[in-house]
């Protein structure tokens, strides 16, 4: 076969040509060519391989409906498999390979494969290998199947820039209709996107000749002229690959050979959809081999890109044959007319097509196009659950107008309109938002069915190579619907997604049923309409932008102190300061608070004020605790639970006065408490008595906490001396520095004598200092989280999410004073009275102790009853090494944890056993001597 | 991607908002006894009605709450109504 151009085509620049390699010889494309269109122009016929049987495979299509023409595309050191040679611009330089064939597409060496075929048809993986374990086989199945291999690089620069847009109308697809219907809402003054996902707009239309008796090329131009002029925006290289809810529409914009696309979520109140058509196959034996091209792209491989597909073409077509028959001639194609409505044909030839036998002749030919029929592209319709209709007399389902979806309509052939002048009045109507009938009766295409004989050789998909007799074999052993055959057989599974194939495959499954093919039904399409590259999704949303942290004022500084920045419940705060190994500076902050003091930004503490007459009533609902006996200037602990009863939040609450209190819950619930307290106060409360205000990032807060902890807060220039008789356990007050507000509040998680001084977030930095300043001389210095977590451990207290978890109540904790005697309804209170949380096998808070030369219990570890099948009944959530006690220690949850105090426990973990006892939670100060101090 | 109308900001994409509970759910006086079905029905037990829904959904950038009338097959959205409207 020789193909070369017969001219120079439209999208082909001849005069500027390049070297390119496909299978390691050197070849030469154009400007403007697809990888696909180049290796035709330049003779090469069998570009891949059959994905089970490895058969030889060739081009079929011309854009995004082919089924074979997969490659692997090497350009500038970046390699990507699975490119589609038929929609992959041509570059200079590329480096084009065949996938699933060594050593290359026409010398296959598991071509061989083919002659196993008869053994090999659908579900024979499924039956074989099910003994003794598919598991076995499948390394060596997966390394056979599969198209192209993964490369290993990264490309660090692919990432998709992502835009939102909104606009009136949005039209996908530049064909006649598209452009008409573009045209029209564009020039009544609505805002109008175009998009086409072709490089070249308008280029998809090679059937007429003349358009509105003006030449087609020109009549084009013009629309598209008038388009932009009215003021649409328009854009090629675009696939409109999904509608979601709303109107939603992904658009995906190619940038260029391995260069992530770029992502556009559309916004349109109105989506006119001119997707076209695309030709159907046609069943007759060996339809798969080389040379066998759709009717549309042959036409478009010659007006386009000047090539032709053959010398002595077979033209088997049940649509628009005349006008191929006549395009052909005039580009001096010999052309062999065939029958293929009512002849068996059969294609004879090894690595491509050498001619076509007919029950009464044999006609030699170099190609063989093919048209059965058209399929409306109806993807994107139906991703909104556009109706369907059966249309009978071109045999296809087409939109049905009367269930159509939400600012929903379809024009031109993906409406079924095949005429010309019926689609352009039609589109005009529905542009204008104006109800239309068109005549889909004027064309009439019939639908050939499989032939009889040699029903393993006519093939449905190409692309996973599924025959007739798949389907056939399918029916027998059952499989009804089509969803399930669809599975059975693969038929439409792979990267095509069955563009050319789902038609087919339900008429041969209506066939063999003995029904119609509306009885059949059709299979659900979903987005995306083409493969999108994960990233588009993601675009910057990738590491720190996933989940960007929140970030406290004084992070820089604790920089400068050299701090072990970590993540905290979606906060940025230091982890411990210095360099080297962090057990030894956590050991170290430890002893140096208990000893001296440690000063802590806690500025991620949260601050939420409840203001209002009915705030403390509020508060008193929402919080587990009694809230309506607090007087102001004190400070209370307590729980907010769900309704569920479990425990949501830990945090204290302040009384400011009267009608005033401050919510300071655990930093990573900031937001969840928040909208716990807004969603209560607007759903069963008067909001106009309470008012909800986060103030967490207004305030800096830093704690100073340890035995000189007094000292250092007593000597900042405050006009007030604290009083430890006097500001007791739990109260806080209000003074001045630096002529600004400074709270002060006496509460503790390390155990020792602590204050909390938050300033407004500009004193911060000024506070710290001092604070840093003074302590220095007295041995105190930065505290990082991890000393922190470590202090609270020893002194049993919890952490809410970390300790518990979502069926622990507050009575598993020990607090049990409220759900005993609390007469005021609260959220999630009756929970805690039904038979579950009333049970004695509860899981309840306790601590463990291992000797002082044993290991650590590792965190997750199972406590498990004994036996020879040891069954969990507790979990270990936290683990330290104790400074302070000098042995490791642990809290955890377990069964009727507090009947078991004193007793040993068993210990599972990743297999291995030992022993811990069961102690108190509390081990440190136990009496809270050191923490009431006065 | 779905949109709804805050009755404070209008129209916004589905992800600002957050779903709190069906709507027409009495929370039971839990000052008296209740028995646990009562308890149950409010807690557990919801319509998930194929058709017209009313829910209660939140704004989570404006933090308004509202009642939505939505249809959970077509997804179409018929009305937003504050909560606070008549307070």
């Amino acid at each position: 076969m020789h193909m070369s151009r017969t001219h120079a085509g439209v999208q082909v620049n001849t005069d500027a040509c390049f070297n390119f390699e496909f299978d390691g010889k050197t070849l030469q494309g154009c400007e403007g060519d697809t990888i696909a269109s180049a290796l035709l122009a330049n003779g090469v016929v069998v570009i891949g391989r059959g994905f089970k049987y490895h058969r030889p495979r060739g081009v079929w299509g011309s854009w995004t409906e082919e089924p074979n023409a997969i490659v692997q595309v090497t350009l500038n050191k970046r390699t990507l498999p699975n490119c589609l040679a038929t929609t992959t611009l041509l570059e200079t330089g590329m480096q084009v390979k065949s996938v699933n064939a060594f050593p290359s597409a026409a010398f296959d060496i598991k071509g061989g494969l083919n002659l196993l075929r008869r053994w090999l048809g659908a579900g024979f993986y499924y039956k074989t290998f099910m003994w003794p374990n598919w598991h076995l086989f499948e390394p060596m199945i997966r390394k056979m199947a599969g198209l192209g291999a993964v490369s290993e690089q990264c490309f660090d620069d692919y990432v998709s820039d992502q835009l939102h847009e909104t606009c009136d109308v949005l039209v996908v697809g530049a064909g006649p209709a598209g452009l008409v219907a573009a045209r029209t809402a564009a020039e009544a003054g609505e805002s109008v996107w175009l998009v086409d996902d072709h490089h070249t707009l308008g280029a998809t239309h090679f059937y007429h000749e003349f358009i509105e008796g003006v030449a087609a090329r020109s009549w084009i131009a013009t629309q598209l002229t008038a388009i932009i002029a009215a003021g649409a925006t328009v854009y090629s290289s675009t696939t409109a690959f999904g509608i979601y809810d709303h109107q939603l529409v992904g658009l995906m914009q190619l940038q260029g050979f391995a260069q992530a696309p770029r992502l556009i979520r559309l916004r349109a109140s109105r989506i006119i959809l001119a997707t076209g058509a695309i030709d159907r196959p046609l069943l007759f034996r060996n339809n798969d081999l080389p040379g066998i091209f759709s009717q549309s792209a042959a036409l478009d491989y010659l007006s386009n890109y000047g090539v032709s597909v053959g010398k002595r073409v077979g033209l088997a077509s049940v649509h628009n044959a005349d006008q191929v028959h006549d395009v052909f001639a005039k580009h001096a194609i010999e052309v062999v007319a065939l029958n293929p409505q009512d002849e068996a044909l059969s294609a004879i030839g090894r690595k491509q097509i050498q001619s076509v036998n007919t029950s009464t002749a044999r006609e030699s030919v170099d190609a063989l196009v093919v048209c059965g029929g058209l399929t409306p592209t109806i993807h994107l319709w139906s991703h909104q659950q556009g109706g369907l209709r059966w249309q009978k007399n071109i045999h296809a389902f087409v939109p049905n107008r009367e269930q159509a979806p939400a600012g929903l309509f379809v024009v031109g052939a993906a409406a079924g309109i095949y005429t010309l002048e019926d689609a352009l009045s039609d589109a005009v109507h529905v542009a204008i938002g104006r109800a239309s009938t068109p005549n889909l009766a004027a064309v009439s295409i019939p639908m050939p069915s499989a032939k009889t004989q040699n029903r393993d050789s006519q093939w449905i998909d190409v692309q996973h190579d599924v025959t007739v007799k798949d389907v056939d074999v399918a029916v027998q052993e059952n499989y009804a619907s089509v969803e399930h055959v669809k599975r059975y057989t693969t038929l439409g599974m792979a990267v095509d997604q069955g563009k050319t194939s789902n038609m087919l495959g339900l008429a041969a499954l209506a066939d063999k049923q003995k029904v119609s093919i509306p009885e059949v039904g059709i299979t659900t399409f979903r987005p995306p309409f083409v493969p999108v590259p994960l990233v588009t999704y993601g675009g910057q949303h990738t590491h720190l932008h996933s989940k960007p942290p929140k970030r406290l004022v004084l992070e820089p500084t604790h920089r400068a102190l050299n701090a072990a920045l970590c993540e905290y419940g979606g906060w940025l705060r230091p982890g411990w300061y210095g360099d080297g190994r962090m057990d030894e500076h956590v050991q170290q902050e430890v002893l140096m608070t208990r000893e001296q003091a440690g000063i802590l930004d806690a500025s991620a503490l949260g601050k939420i004020e409840v203001m209002g007459p009915d705030a403390r009533n509020f508060l008193n609902f929402v919080y587990y605790n009694r809230l309506d006996n607090l007087q102001p200037g004190h400070i209370r602990y307590g729980f907010m639970l769900t309704e569920g009863g479990s425990v949501y939040d830990d945090g204290v609450v302040w009384c400011m006065d009267e009608h005033r209190f401050l919510v300071s819950c655990s930093s990573s619930h900031v937001a969840g408490v928040e909208q716990l307290l807004e969603s209560w106060r607007q759903d069963g409360n008067n909001p106009n008595q309470i008012y909800v205000h986060n103030a967490t990032s207004q305030w800096a807060t830093i704690t100073v906490t340890g035995p000189k902890a007094l000292d250092i807060v007593n000597a900042l220039p405050l006009p007030i001396e604290l009083n430890m008789a006097e500001f007791k356990h739990m109260r806080f007050l209000e003074a001045t520095y630096q002529n600004h507000t400074l709270r002060i509040a006496r509460v503790s998680f390390s155990g020792e004598i602590s204050f909390e001084l938050s300033v407004p977030t500009t004193q911060a930095l000024m506070l710290w200092n001092d604070l840093l300043r003074i302590g220095k001389p007295l041995q105190a210095g930065p505290l990082g989280l991890e000393a922190m977590s470590v202090m609270r451990a020893e002194k049993g207290y919890i952490i809410v999410g970390k300790d518990t978890d979502g069926e622990t109540m507050p009575h598993d904790l020990g607090f049990t004073g409220p759900r005993a005697n609390k007469t005021a309804a609260f959220v999630g209170d009756r929970s805690l009275h039904t038979k579950t949380a009333q049970s004695s096998s509860r899981r309840q808070w306790v601590g463990f102790t291992v000797p002082k030369d044993q290991p650590m219990i590792p965190v997750g570890a199972h406590l498990v009853n004994g036996g020879d099948k040891p069954k969990s009944i507790g979990v270990v959530t936290s683990s330290y090494f104790s400074p302070t006690l000098q042995q490791p220690i642990a809290l955890g949850l377990l069964e009727a944890g507090a009947l078991r105090l004193g007793e040993q426990v068993s210990v599972w973990h990743m297999g291995q056993q030992s022993r811990a006892k069961v102690v108190s939670p509390c081990f440190y100060d136990v009496s809270g001597a050191r923490l009431h101090a006065g | 991607m779905q949109q709804f109308p805050c009755p404070f900001c209008g129209e916004r994409d589905e992800r600002e908002f957050h779903f709190l509970a069906e709507a027409g759910k009495e929370r039971p006086n839990t000052t008296v006894s209740i028995d646990d079905e009562t308890w149950a029905r409010y807690l557990y037990k919801q319509r998930n009605e194929k058709g017209e829904v009313q829910e209660i959904w939140m704004h989570l950038t404006c933090r308004e709450v509202f009642l939505l009338k939505r249809h959970s097959v077509t997804m179409a959205v018929s009305e937003s109504v504050s909560l606070r409207q008549g307070c």
